[in-house]
């Protein structure tokens, strides 16, 4: 459904997004990753036909968003960052405006507008004006707007974004049900929303993208990803340190401390493995100790995000220290 | 949908918050007290001409109240959009930029419409007093909604360069008042003494003065609706251009 070639945008000299390229399929959530600045909003602005992109293509349900604007953005449904709406009219008055911007009339928009308040919880609120909302309602009330066309395709920046817990959930659990029959995209740098809501992630780092793939397959990528945490009792950590070191699955042990005559101790992988291998075999190892603990972890996207984020970064300003 | 369909839909959402903020309903009783003050007092000297005609007292004033009142109805129609951020909605509609600005600029012209047309009270005064002339007043008040489209159009193009109303507002102040000064006798004496009668035709006749002045007289001259029109025509065009440069970025 969304195809973007090569996309680059450039302010003056400075470049926001640099050659990224991707593509959404129907069915699938993509979320999308990244530290403030980095160019996430940019490139749905670009995505979304608001501003012109210096360089490569943009398509949307086979419409090219340069040649054919009008037929691109009629698929798309847009949540902008923080969720502007005009602040003098009533939510209903806004949600039939822009059901009507979106050619719909009579019967049909009244069943849209109806649709889309239902969905976004906004009954109580229908006749307030939309400056005298809470943030929360503001926010929904211009998600009802991306949603009022029932569109193929949406783009959402920052959807979650000053919502409390509860309705955060609500949102997530929204966009998880939608992303079954259209293509979605949204920005957010809570990473369980990812994790909750995605189907696929990718995630963009100084206009460019750095990571793409799964949720699970980003977690793999991971330091911590498949290391086996085992707690034994009477044993000392020497003991478990020589004992575990022998194993053929394990690159390298740590014994991350010792007390009261437990040991807590981490098991490295050599290696891509099926699940379950090296859990298997330290467990085998630790005959004849009283195991206490043994769990294998799945990996943390917090880790993935930071590592792939930050490592650039530092070696960044290490130039420029060097350079000053 | 026609382009026509999303115009309207643009006008209608525009006008209502017109008559929804507290500004429009200000601007229009103060545009009435004003022009009611100048018309009935001894600076217009209506009565004291003791003419049944509204061109001196009433009409010449316009050019003028416009100053005020036309920035102050203009100021907020694309400020405020980007300001807001609503801009970033509209833009992504299916809904082309001509589309858009041709509605919002429509929207105020009619919300101008509706004050001039408030000024009713004027027509029937000099009606009962007197036989005035019907159709010359008509043409008055179509060259003054012209005249009004005009600073309206020049006001979508500053309105359009800040997000800042107050500056937009000053700004297409200014643009009118050179405009309206330009044809203005005191300025164009004072081009008449370097003796360059081309001079003078050109500055004045690029003023909304000399082309206001004949529908006053009541003469509804295509060349002077043409003035306007191109002055209209040329600002939205610009309004256009700019709002296309802040997204290119």
């Amino acid at each position: 459904m969304i195809k973007v070639d090569n996309l680059s945008k450039a302010f003056g000299p400075k470049v926001a997004v640099n050659h990224i390229s991707f593509t959404v399929e129907r069915g699938e959530v993509l979320g999308f990753l990244g530290p403030n600045g980095a160019g996430k909003s940019t490139t749905m602005r670009m995505l979304t036909g608001f501003i012109p992109p210096t360089e490569g293509k943009i398509s949307v349900g086979g419409f090219d968003m340069l040649a054919n604007p009008i037929a691109a953005k009629r698929l798309i449904g847009y949540l902008p960052e923080n969720a502007p709406a005009y602040a003098d009219m009533t939510v209903w008055g806004f949600l039939n405006f822009i059901a009507e911007v979106r050619g719909l009339r009579g019967e049909e928009k009244k069943r849209a507008v109806h649709r889309a308040v239902e969905m976004c919880f906004l009954e109580a609120v229908l006749h307030q004006s939309v400056d005298t909302l809470s943030k929360g309602y503001r926010h929904r009330t211009c998600f009802a707007q991306s949603i009022i066309h029932d569109p193929d395709v949406l783009v959402l920046d920052e959807p979650t974004d000053g919502l409390d817990p509860n309705q955060k959930h609500e949102v997530r659990g929204l966009i998880r049900r939608m992303g079954e029959r259209k293509a979605i995209i949204f920005s957010t740098h809570i990473l369980e929303e990812v994790e909750a809501a995605c189907s696929r992630a990718i995630i963009i780092d100084r206009g460019q993208i750095v990571a793409n793939g799964t949720p699970d397959e980003l977690k793999r990528r991971s330091e911590q990803s498949g290391v086996v945490l085992l707690v034994v009792r009477e044993a000392s950590g020497k003991a478990v340190q020589e004992r575990l070191a022998g194993l053929a699955q394990a690159r390298r042990t740590a014994i991350v401390k010792e007390e009261n005559g437990r040991v807590w101790a981490r098991v490295y992988p050599r290696g891509e493995m099926p699940d379950g291998d090296l859990a298997r075999a330290v467990s085998q190892a630790a005959n004849g100790w009283t195991l206490e603990e043994l769990h294998t972890e799945v990996g943390r996207l917090d880790d993935v995000f930071r590592s792939i984020t930050l490592s650039d970064v530092s070696t960044k300003s290490g130039t420029n220290e060097s350079k000053s | 949908m026609s382009a026509t369909q999303n115009i309207k839909t643009i006008a209608k959402r525009e006008l209502g918050e017109y008559f929804s903020s507290p500004l429009a309903y200000v601007v229009i009783v103060i545009f009435l007290l004003l022009i009611g003050f100048f018309t009935f007092s001894r600076a217009g000297g209506f009565f004291e001409r003791g003419q049944a005609s509204l061109d001196m007292p009433f009409f010449a004033w316009h050019p003028w109240l416009y100053l005020f009142l036309v920035p102050a109805v203009g100021m907020r129609l694309w400020a405020e959009e980007r300001r807001v951020g609503t801009l970033e909605l509209l833009f992504t509609m299916p809904i082309t930029a001509g589309e858009a600005i041709i509605g919002k600029f429509l929207a105020s012209w009619i919300f101008l419409a509706v004050a001039l047309v408030l000024t009713f009270p004027v027509v029937i005064t000099v009606n009962y007093l007197g036989t005035a002339d019907n159709g010359v007043i008509l043409c008055a008040y179509i060259g003054s909604w012209l005249m009004g489209g005009a600073y309206l159009a020049i006001s979508c193009i500053t309105s359009a360069i800040t997000r800042n109303q107050v500056i937009s507002f000053i700004v297409s102040f200014m643009i009118c008042l050179a405009l309206v000064l330009c044809g203005w006798p005191p300025v164009t004496d004072f081009f008449t003494r370097w003796d360059k009668p081309w001079l003078v035709n050109i500055i004045s006749s690029l003023s909304v003065m000399s082309h206001f002045e004949w529908f006053m007289k009541g003469v509804l001259d295509s060349r002077d609706i043409i003035y306007f029109l191109s002055i209209i025509g040329f600002s939205l065009f610009t309004t256009g251009v700019i709002l296309r440069s802040h997204r290119a970025g």
